[in-house]
């Protein structure tokens, strides 16, 4: 029986009159952790899935702004011999999302672009997107250290802080920064501690009274069981 | 409006499906009795597809799992509800305080909460006895022991025997060896002279039945398991309940207004709202368990007024709503500089602390009367949205400049991956008669329904206790070669203590007492003006303890289910 249908029929909101929820509850056996295919689902409520498809529906950024994006995306995170750029890594696109869903990034990104935009000018003579490497690294060093800028740029600091912020966080949020990271977590597995090289590298160990205490592995999954006094036998 | 009635008379109607509704629906159905359960939201089960967050990888949220007006703990955290839900506000008394966080789904707040799972000790239910303050309980931990122990036989809590004086010891399952950060925090603790032992919390790390997997620490259990390895009510006690062939009715998205009553004031159903059709329905039956959280629960007791009940159900003594109190707490992050550069390994865990620090001070000796416990984490976490914000900030403690761009960058999150820890403190404070939760005379939510109006403040109990965690924390990071990041909190912040409601460990509105004057249930969570109708979330708390109260409400909830059970035997209700 498809238990979530089963679950769905069954339950058709508060009305009144037996709804019995039969048990369906699927046996679990945890040596096979099988997680069925759920591609593209992420557990949203349906209010919540109307919330997502109508930011990802919406864009504020212009043309031209999207351009200046991808431009500081790849001057803050290049790529490497081993790892993508941010642009590579949907950047961009995060960011487009995150400013339609936490709209309070939107006047201090856009209104930055334009500091930049005019900033650049200033120095250049012409927008930041259009000036050479150069010329974006020059106008960048200018704003990218908070401790070492002039009070002129003051607000070209804050600008430079806010994109950087949501460039390091949609890189490393996606899979190809987790990559990059090295990120070996979110997969099942059993924890028996730190591994011994690592201690050693700390100068650690476990103390024995505590360790004799911890979960024993190989009995996992053997039944719990307790004498009167509540000392596991099993 | 009018009301649909439904034919169907039953045994017990039961409002709320967290900790105290969840255990009553197994207990009381298992006695054969039939069983309506209306939850406010809808239902929810962790390892449902189309529910499941457990496992998905940061990209696959578009806002890469940051916090939204439904997820304020973030977009993958199993919780339905919030500061704030949309058509159901609440309101303060200008000058006070009090944030309350909402559950509306089967199962409420248990399926995303840190599954702390402590038994209140021997002074927790007798502490005016020792310190003069609050009321003492009228019952004793020798009266709850004998549940406490089911329930971590049912439910299954991993920690350790120590035989402390007021933290038992219970049937535990073994806890897991401790993470890298938490050896430091062993080490820290030991030379500040502060004890730490193995956490105690709620996932199974060793098989408890055949139907509930065991952890295969993902470290996740804020999103809820989808194996059934940790507790919430869903999956622990409503399911099994029903797969046991209870009588069971689950009414979701069902909103209860008020409790009904008849002639002789006794309840004999409860009027609810269809949040989908915007109807008001009524449901019968011969005994009324509240479960709605203790603020709900208070919320509906002071809603259901009536010729024999004119100041709401339950309250000739006026003290529905008063004695509202939350645990005390404060936090600190400090900067690891020898848990830099890390190798990288997976070290998930539990969702959870593996260690920590029961109360260890003798408040005779202090400026604040109760205590408080420690929570420590760390540790390299999956990249959630926040993730790389000010890259290399830490910088400034090693010398080196802050700011810049390109792949240096990516250096400097590699450097810096692990090696932030923090420190909590949780603590109690004194229940007291003017902090409270009353019916706002001028508002309804979107159902109709009168809303809260919340009265709270803190005394400098609470804020002294608050500094000294802060001084705790210091003496504890500074003893492990720590960093303390941020400025210390003074006075003019409350010495960094979190507003009240911020810990969502709100008890107290519908206190036990022998006293029907100054009480609202008896020792068993009875109404004393309403023998048909019982509280089992945390409304009867007298005091909370410097413990987390799920354990408790679990506990007193199946309790109370045996006493309801003996009375309708007995034909006493």
């Amino acid at each position: 029986m498809d238990r979530r249908k089963t679950i769905k029929s069954m339950l058709v909101g508060g009305l009144a009159g037996p709804l019995l929820v039969a048990g369906c509850v699927p046996e679990v056996d945890d040596k096979k952790i099988v997680i069925r295919d759920t591609m593209g689902l992420y557990g949203r409520t349906p209010k919540e899935k109307e919330h997502d498809a109508k930011v990802m529906a919406t864009s504020i950024f212009s043309e031209h702004e999207l351009a200046t994006i991808t431009v500081l995306c790849d001057l803050i995170l290049p790529a490497t011999s081993s790892a993508v750029s941010a642009t590579q890594a949907g950047v961009p696109e995060f960011i487009s999302f995150i400013v339609m869903d936490i709209p309070d990034h939107q006047l201090p990104l856009r209104g930055g672009m334009m500091w930049l935009d005019h900033r650049s000018k200033k120095l250049f003579g012409k927008v930041f997107m259009m000036c050479t490497t150069e010329q974006q690294k020059h106008l960048l060093d200018e704003i990218a250290w908070p401790e070492h800028s002039s009070p002129e740029v003051a607000q070209g600091v804050a600008f430079c802080s806010l994109i950087r912020n949501l460039v390091l966080t949609g890189y490393y949020t996606s899979k190809e920064g987790l990559k990059d990271l090295a990120y070996q977590g979110n997969v099942a597995n059993i924890w028996d501690g730190v591994p011994s090289d690592v201690l050693a590298k700390h100068n650690l160990s476990y103390d024995p009274a505590w360790l004799a205490k911890c979960v024993d592995q190989s009995k996992r999954d053997l039944m719990a069981e307790w004498d009167a006094e509540g000392n596991l036998i099993s | 409006m009018q009301n649909e009635k439904s034919s169907k008379d039953y045994d017990v109607i039961i409002v709320g499906s967290g900790a105290g509704g969840g255990m009553a629906t197994k207990i009381l159905s298992e006695a054969g009795l039939s069983i309506a359960v209306v939850e406010a939201g809808p239902h929810f089960d962790p390892s449902d597809p189309e529910q499941r967050t457990q496992l998905k990888w940061p990209w696959e949220s578009p806002r890469r799992g940051a916090g939204s007006k439904t997820r304020p703990f973030g977009d993958f955290d199993a919780c339905y509800g919030g500061w704030e839900i949309e058509g159901e506000p609440y309101t303060h008394t200008p000058g006070t305080k009090f944030d309350w966080w909402r559950a509306h789904m089967l199962g409420g707040r248990t399926n995303h909460w840190g599954r702390i799972s402590l038994r209140f000790g021997p002074r927790d239910f007798k502490h005016k006895s020792y310190d003069g303050l609050g009321e003492d309980w009228p019952i004793s931990y020798d009266d709850v022991k004998p549940y406490y122990d089911k329930v971590d036989k049912l439910i299954g809590v991993f920690g350790s025997k120590e035989n402390l004086p007021n933290e038992p010891d219970g049937f535990f399952l073994p806890p897991p060896k401790p993470r890298l950060h938490e050896l430091y925090f062993i080490e820290g603790s030991k030379k500040a002279g502060v004890p730490v032992i193995p956490g105690r919390l709620s996932m199974v790390t060793k098989r408890i039945n055949k139907d509930r997997g065991v952890c295969f620490y993902c470290g996740q259990c804020n999103r809820g398991c989808s194996v059934y390895a940790d507790f919430s009510a869903g999956t622990c006690l409503i399911f099994p309940a029903q797969k046991s062939g209870g009588q069971i009715d689950l009414f979701v998205n069902s909103m209860v207004r008020e409790v009904n009553t008849d002639d002789e004031g006794h309840a004999k159903g409860v009027t609810y709202i269809n949040k989908e059709d915007r109807m008001e329905y009524e449901l019968k039956g011969k005994v009324v368990v509240l479960a709605a959280s203790a603020c709900s629960s208070a919320r509906i007791l002071l809603n259901s007024k009536s010729k024999q009940h004119p100041d709401g159900l339950g309250n000739s003594s006026g003290m529905i709503g008063k004695y509202l109190h939350d645990s005390t707490g404060a936090s600190r992050d400090a900067f690891m500089p020898k848990l830099m550069d890390r190798d990288i390994y997976n070290e998930d865990g539990v969702g959870g602390m593996h260690i920590y620090t029961p109360w260890w001070l003798d408040n005779k000796k202090l400026d604040f009367p109760r205590g408080y416990h420690l929570e420590m984490w760390g540790g390299m976490d999956m990249p959630s949205y926040g993730f790389g914000f000010d890259p290399n900030e830490l910088n400034v403690h090693i010398g080196k400049r802050v700011g810049g761009y390109g792949n240096q960058l990516r250096d400097d999150v590699k450097k810096f991956y692990g090696s932030v820890v923090g420190m909590s403190g949780r603590g109690e404070c004194i229940a007291r008669e003017n902090n409270y939760c009353e019916i706002d005379p001028d508002v309804v939510d979107e159902y109709g329904i009168p809303v809260l109006r919340f009265n709270y403040t803190w005394t400098d109990y609470e804020r002294n206790q608050a500094r000294h965690m802060h001084n705790t924390f210091e003496e504890i990071f500074d003893a492990m070669g720590a960093t303390v990041l941020g400025e210390k909190p003074g006075k003019e912040n409350d010495f960094g203590l979190a507003a009240p409601g911020r810990i969502i460990h709100e008890v107290g509105t519908t206190r036990m007492g022998n006293d029907p004057s100054k009480s609202v249930v008896n020792s068993f969570e009875q109404l004393h003006d309403a023998r048909n109708v019982f509280v089992v979330d945390g409304g009867p708390f007298v005091s909370q303890a410097d413990k987390n109260p799920t354990w408790t409400i679990l506990a007193l909830s199946w309790r109370t289910c045996d006493h309801i059970i003996d009375q309708l035997k007995k034909q006493n209700i």
